[in-house]
């Protein structure tokens, strides 16, 4: 470290000692107990009960609530003008771009549907370009798809939805040749199989990366096939409402343009939900590793729709979110490099939990260091602990980090952090939505024709998810749900423009109205977080 | 909702935002700048982790003629730098299907004739945000070292400041991809474990079991879960 570095980053100049000591390994109880006290989504604080729709009675966090129970941007009848015919007429509407919805739009492109995909952002904009760890997937010779089941389903603290794993585990393969054969470099070991490494909550390697650009690398293949497909893509057009056609169904979507301002009505035989997740909602008043539309958009749409939601009050706080340098709050330091030998090291030097346990028990175990006074403390008033990646170049050869880890190295050292020889301060970050939208394994919602697939479902990881399972997830699940939405499109009885409305919507307002006598709810979708300072900026 | 307020003893600066000076304290980045300035930015914020390519920017510092180059989510905003979002670049994208093409050394001069045109100037390689030998990949691609060219552009994010650059008028990122997704497909060998576990599947290897598991109680079910 240079002397400037030193001026630059006071945390650096009086480290610990740190103490390699192995911590001691915890029981289920012990495990248990550290949730129950410290993981956020066992906390009473911030916590609400929802008064309308179909989770009515459920505690959710109050952030999540002020997405569910909204209003609807739509009824300002002097802002909106309903078309006498729609913008666009189609089998199949595809709201998100991200991992599952571009997977699902390649192959529901197959089926001979008409699909349309409208986007928030631009096509990739999502959770899934930022992936770093890697799919898991189980090619081990010891290894097979009823593992990878058990371990999910252990992982999810055995509430994740069994019929749905056993798709994932089973189709996972499949949809990783289909990547390979698209040129989709993942890392090779000596004798050119898929490198296996171990992820955390697992009991054999199982992850497969691209060095640590896995998601990046995904997207930048997928995007160019869906740019290439002929498909029509509308972004920067997020879903603002779901229109209901007959018999309570869902019939198209009303999407704002915006950079015009405008709404473009779509009129689609099927709807396809797959908005990803919520973290810019910052739950808890935690930073966030997800992208910038990250708001669970599709969420408050589907429920004043009707459809059920599952486990809304649990989410992932990932342990190893960056607290310092400040401004880069919130990043995600992948799980791979705990799986590579990184430790965890608090204020003394001492390491206090194992760093292979499943995601909650190391965030919790973290929380509870920086809340009883032996986490370290920033310029800004934060907390966190050390996270050491130096013993993975002393324990795996001089080279590895930046070999197996450029993208942080390359990040962190940006912000003149050496991340291979001096430790990145942590803090858990909140990283994915483990319930949603709840749906069975073609992604069919209770509402007709209202298909999901992604970080917007719920079911699959149950209240935890493992490293590696939510880009699988996207992966055979978009495969699966853009084929059975496109021929359920197809397939569907014609219905006219006329029979489409918004009769969903006011129902939904009608009981907004009687639950909460006149107190002001927010409007929603949320579309866009706002950093924005209060007062207006000086200008010079 | 994390607004970010300015501390205490925070140093002031000035910098230039699309041509208007400001005033910002010390240690934001250009995005964090942005939104403490008012601004609402929509096109030119992706991931905000530095991995999308949405927030490609361009500045300048007083006195230097350099032109310098940044992802605006991951770079600090410095006294009297003058910066401009480049949120999109446009730029010409073959149509293909990489696994059905016979020659890809050859098909690369169909579907980017261009590209054998460089002039060595190197700009393309000096405005990279990522620090990518952006001029070697070129020329790798069009000697037909897709290999090489893999190992050079994993961290491409797709920004397309090459693009901006390219006296040639070519873009190198979409050549890198086309020269990555050649070797992944056609160049390396289909991976054994993977085509081994894809046969056991589709002849219903583990049908069995998986189906057991399915049909077990839950406490049985979470019993064989457990650890032992």
């Amino acid at each position: 470290m240079s002397p400037d570095q030193k001026e630059s980053l006071p945390l650096y100049a009086n480290l610990p000692n740190f103490i390699t000591d192995e911590p001691p390994a915890l029981t289920s109880e012990q495990r248990m107990a550290l949730l129950n006290r410290y993981y956020p989504d066992y906390r009473p604080e911030g916590k609400t009960t929802l008064r309308v729709g179909a989770n009515r009675g459920n505690v959710v966090p109050e952030e999540i609530a002020n997405i569910l129970e909204t209003r609807s941007r739509l009824l300002h009848p002097e802002k909106v003008e309903r078309p006498s015919a729609p913008d666009a007429d189609v089998d199949l509407l595809i709201i998100g771009g991200g991992g599952a919805g571009i997977t699902a739009a390649l192959f529901a492109k197959e089926t001979g549907a008409s699909v349309l995909v409208a986007t928030k952002l631009r096509i990739g904009d999502s959770n899934t370009v930022m992936a770093e760890g890697g799919i898991q997937v189980a090619l081990g010779d010891d290894d097979s798809p009823a593992q990878h089941l058990k371990d999910a389903y252990r992982g999810g603290h055995f509430t994740g939805d069994t019929e749905l794993l056993s798709v994932l585990v089973r189709e996972g393969p499949e949809v990783i040749s289909w990547l390979v054969k698209k040129g989709v470099l993942f890392d090779r070991d000596a004798h050119g199989n898929l490198a296996l490494r171990k992820g955390g909550g697992t009991t054999r390697p199982r992850l497969i990366s691209a060095k640590d650009y896995t998601g990046l690398e995904l997207v930048r293949v997928l995007k160019e096939d869906l740019l290439n497909s002929g498909i029509p893509i509308w972004a920067f057009s997020p879903a603002v409402e779901l229109l209901e056609g007959p018999d309570s169904s869902c019939a198209g979507a009303v999407l704002l343009d915006v950079d015009s301002g405008k709404f473009k009505w779509v009129k689609a035989r099927a709807v396809m939900l797959a908005t990803g997740g919520t973290g810019r909602l910052h739950i808890g008043g935690f930073a966030t590793s997800n992208h910038f539309g990250a708001t669970g958009d599709g969420l408050g749409m589907a429920y004043r729709m009707g459809a059920p939601l599952l486990h809304m009050e649990s989410f992932q706080y990932h342990p190893t979110g960056v607290i310092y340098p400040s401004e880069m709050a919130g990043m995600l330091i992948t799980e791979a490099v705990r799986g590579a030998g990184a430790r965890l090291y608090n204020k003394d030097g001492k390491r206090f939990v194992n760093e292979l346990e499943t995601r909650d028990v190391v965030a919790s175990a973290i929380i509870r260091e920086c809340s009883e006074g032996r986490g370290v403390r920033t310029g800004a008033g934060h907390f966190g602990v050390y996270l050491d990646l130096s013993a993975i170049d002393r324990e795996m050869g001089e080279g590895t980090v930046a070999r197996r880890f450029p993208n942080i190295l390359k990040l962190m050292s940006k912000h003149d952090v050496d991340c291979s020889t001096h430790p990145i301060l942590v803090y858990p970050t909140l990283h994915y939505q483990n319930g949603g939208i709840s749906a069975d394994k073609e992604g069919r919602t209770p509402i007709d024709h209202l298909y999901v697939a992604g970080e917007t479902t719920g079911g699959l990881h149950g209240k935890n998810r493992l490293m590696g399972n939510s880009l699988l997830e996207v992966l055979v699940f978009g495969h699966r749900v853009g084929l059975s939405a496109a021929k359920a499109g197809m397939s569907r009885k014609p219905f006219s423009w006329q029979e489409v409305g918004f009769g969903h919507v006011e129902r939904f307002e009608q009981a907004l109205d009687s639950e909460f006598h006149g107190v002001v709810r927010p409007e929603g979708p949320l579309l866009f977080p706002d950093y924005r300072r209060n007062t207006s900026g000086d200008s010079a | 909702m994390f607004q970010y307020e300015k501390p205490d003893n925070a140093k002031m600066i000035k910098v230039g935002i699309n041509g208007k000076d400001w005033s910002v304290p010390e240690g934001l980045t250009m995005i964090q700048a942005m939104w403490y300035t008012g601004h609402e930015v929509i096109h030119g914020i992706g991931c905000l982790g530095g991995v999308c390519g949405a927030c490609a920017a361009v500045y300048r510092m007083p006195g230097d003629f350099h032109l310098h180059n940044a992802l605006a989510c991951q770079t600090l905003v410095k006294e009297n730098m003058a910066f401009s979002l480049i949120p999109s670049f446009p730029s010409q994208r073959a149509d293909y299907k990489i696994e059905t093409i016979a020659d890809t050394k050859e098909e690369l001069f169909k579907l980017y004739p261009e590209s054998a045109t460089c002039r060595n100037c190197n700009a393309c390689t000096e405005v990279c945000p990522q620090g990518i030998d952006v001029r070697d990949a070129v020329w790798r691609s069009v000697f037909g070292d897709f290999k090489g060219v893999t190992e050079g552009t994993m961290s491409c994010v797709m920004c397309g400041l090459c693009v901006s650059r390219c006296i040639a008028e070519m873009a190198p990122h979409e050549i890198a991809l086309y020269a990555r997704r050649a070797y992944g497909s056609q160049e390396l060998k289909f991976p054994d474990n993977l085509l081994h576990r894809m046969e056991k599947i589709q002849s219903g290897d583990f049908d069995a079991e998986l189906s057991r598991l399915l049909s077990l109680s839950p406490e049985m079910l979470k019993s064989e879960c457990e650890v032992k």
